[in-house]
């Protein structure tokens, strides 16, 4: 086991020296960082620009440029920013950002998956199931920013209701569609959750919504497998009640599976939170990679793809690990 | 019936029998009453086969049907109707009526020519990506599971990479560059990420299939590879490769409208359903038919394409469990 892990963190480690030079080859034949510079009006002097090209290696060649690169961020200086901020500043709270609602929405699609899954299969071809698998498609085949937009509209249209005999229910904001938290925070602990909550619930559910579909089916094909196998009919046979055959038989077995392809997805989430993250003028790592992308910051690009490629890459060890401690049978070599 | 249209024998849900006709190929026959000999033997293609079984189907069917309509409408509906996309009429930001069937914008506008002129990109980017990455994804992905070797370890390297980049920050940097390329550049730029996907499963197909019993008798009788690839492996694998292709399709449809909601993909002067999400989105509580209109087409288009791809897997392996997603 130690030695499959080690292998497959060497191999991951090459993988992300491969997408850090293929990143950095692009930016550098695609781009140019000083673009906005030559955009001023009236233009910066020659001295100026030559001051900036120096202070960015660019008058260096490609391949010194990303030797220096890789120099420092090995050291782990991840760079600055084109406009001087240092990266590591500004992807550790990005990072925090999206996580907060990459988990709460992975949180939210695991328990929908697992209870639309289960009564899929155990009710199959029921009316229920058809429905669900009905919904399950048009998720899946929804933009997430349409649905992103969907939910905001009428997010907006409820909180606009008029007055409930004179009160007004909705006087307090509880749902808020812009931003990741209020500029100024409360200063109360508990106010300060509450207003974190409120705008984190839109883009979960979002979230949510596009990845429950796929884990859904999924579970649903696994638990129908497993209720068709011998040993849920022997259990049966023997007389063990459906409710403890149906969780402990049934549904421990169907989890495993399940669990790998939660780990695998997460990547997939964070994809998906990039897109939310710009419909709901979240300021996290959606925003940093827009960013970087439209000013040709390599420096930020480059630490951005890192620190998701760890993070995918680390899910996918997990993942196969987790099969290997899960179902014994399957030995990883 | 050809070659091509021949595979392996699979149950059906009328009685039939399934005779062994050769090691290497085998088929599907009925036995059926005939007024002189007790057995005739009827021999039924695998097209035959599948094509009853989708026709069981009804949900895929009507989205089959469906979806033809809506690709008919995409590609050729712009040019019947009568107002073109740039056509200013004096109706402002009017809701749906008889004259305009998904109301107007507020410089009058006619949205159903622009939703028409919208649709027919996202479709023909889609039907682009789709025939590019079925040719390519196909071929790789079958050279790739077949001969294994280096172009498999190379496709390997190549989907790790792809597993650490996420396609869209490879799309948003070419789109930067090459803003004036124009869609058709888009659409081959999303082949050229997408086919590693499609090779994927195609490879995976192939690595189960080289195994298969009949490809052994086949390499006995001293048949090439190219024989047993074209012959024997190729007819077999017709199922998932097809199934694939509306898989990447949804999945092109579903990208290039997220693209060009970004502002990252189709632009003017050519416009597509993402963009015009993206340049009437703030009128969505004021004129919701803006809103509503192209992303309800989207929807309509991606889950047509995928209940007839859930249709066709079961058509062609009806015993699968396996999942789409």
């Amino acid at each position: 086991m130690l030695g499959f892990v080690l292998r497959r963190l060497l191999t991951s480690i090459l993988v992300l020296l491969a997408a850090s030079v293929l990143a950095f080859a692009m930016v550098a034949s695609l781009g140019d960082p000083l673009a906005s510079l030559r955009a001023k009006n009236p233009p910066p002097s020659a001295e100026y620009f030559r001051e900036r090209r120096a202070a960015l290696n660019l008058d260096k060649p490609v391949i010194e440029r990303y030797w220096l690169w890789l120099k420092g961020f090995s050291h782990g200086d991840m760079g600055r920013t084109l406009d001087g901020k240092s990266v590591s500043g500004e992807l550790g709270a990005a990072f925090w950002v999206t996580m907060r609602m990459s988990i709460a929405a992975t949180l939210m699609a695991v328990f929908l998956a697992l209870l639309v899954g289960v009564y899929s299969a155990v009710r199959q071809y029921s009316v229920g199931d058809y429905a669900a698998t009905f919904t399950s498609f048009v998720f899946l085949s929804m933009p997430v920013f349409w649905l992103a937009l969907l939910l905001k509209r009428w997010a907006i249209g409820f909180v606009n209701q008029p007055s409930l005999f004179g009160w007004h229910p909705w006087h307090s904001t509880i749902l808020y569609t812009t931003g990741q938290q209020s500029p100024t925070l409360p200063h109360s602990l508990f106010a300060r959750l509450g207003d974190y909550a409120g705008h984190l619930l839109l883009p979960s559910i979002t979230l949510a919504l596009v990845t429950y579909a796929s884990w859904s089916r999924y579970q649903r094909a696994e638990m129908l497998e497993v209720l068709d196998s011998d040993y849920v009919r022997l259990a049966r046979a023997k007389g063990v009640k459906p409710r403890r055959v149906m969780v402990r038989h049934a549904l421990r077995n169907a989890l495993i599976p399940f669990t790998t392809v939660v780990a695998i997805d997460i990547g997939a989430v964070v994809a998906g939170a990039v897109i939310t993250e710009y419909v709901f003028g979240w300021h996290g790592m959606g925003f940093e990679i827009v960013t970087a992308v439209r000013n040709y910051d390599t420096d930020l690009l480059l630490a951005w793809l890192m620190l998701t490629g760890v993070f995918v890459i680390g899910f996918n060890l997990i993942a196969d690990i987790l099969y290997g401690v899960l179902d014994p049978r399957s030995h990883v070599t | 019936m050809t070659e091509l249209d021949r595979g392996p024998s699979l149950p059906d849900e009328s009685p039939i029998i399934v005779q062994e006709m050769a090691a290497i190929e085998s088929s599907a026959t009925e036995a059926s009453e005939g007024p002189e000999r007790e057995f005739t033997v009827a021999a039924r293609s695998q097209f035959r086969i599948v094509l009853r079984r989708f026709l069981h189907h009804k949900l895929a069917v009507v989205s089959l049907v469906i979806l033809i309509l809506l690709f008919f409408m995409s590609l050729f509906g712009g040019a019947m109707w009568k107002y073109r996309p740039t056509d200013e009429t004096n109706d402002l930001s009017s809701p749906p009526s008889m004259s305009h069937p998904m109301g107007t914008d507020s410089s009058g506008h006619d949205y159903y020519a622009l939703v028409l002129a919208g649709a027919q990109k996202s479709v023909e980017i889609a039907l682009i990506v789709a025939v590019v990455t079925g040719v390519v994804g196909t071929a790789i992905g079958a050279i790739a599971g077949y001969y294994g070797g280096f172009t498999d370890s190379v496709l390997m390297r190549i989907t790790d990479l792809f597993l650490v980049v996420p396609e869209l920050v490879i799309f948003a940097l070419l789109a930067n560059k090459f803003a004036s390329a124009g869609w058709e550049f888009l659409a081959l730029s999303l082949a050229g990420v997408l086919w590693v996907y499609a090779a994927r499963v195609i490879r995976g197909v192939f690595i189960s299939l080289r195994e298969k019993d009949y490809v052994e008798a086949a390499r006995a009788l001293g048949a090439s590879n190219r024989r047993i690839i074209f012959r024997h492996l190729l007819p077999n694998a017709t199922g998932p490769i097809i199934v694939n292709i509306t898989v990447i399709t949804a999945t092109a449809v579903l990208l290039e409208t997220s693209l060009s909601y970004l502002g990252l993909g189709v632009r003017y002067p050519d416009t597509s359903l993402g963009s015009l999400i993206s340049i009437y989105q703030e009128a969505s509580t004021t004129r919701p038919w803006l809103f509503y209109f192209p992303g309800v087409l989207i929807v309509l288009i991606c889950l047509t394409v995928n209940f007839v791809g859930d249709g066709l897997r079961d058509a062609f392996d009806p015993g699968s469990r396996r999942v789409r997603a």
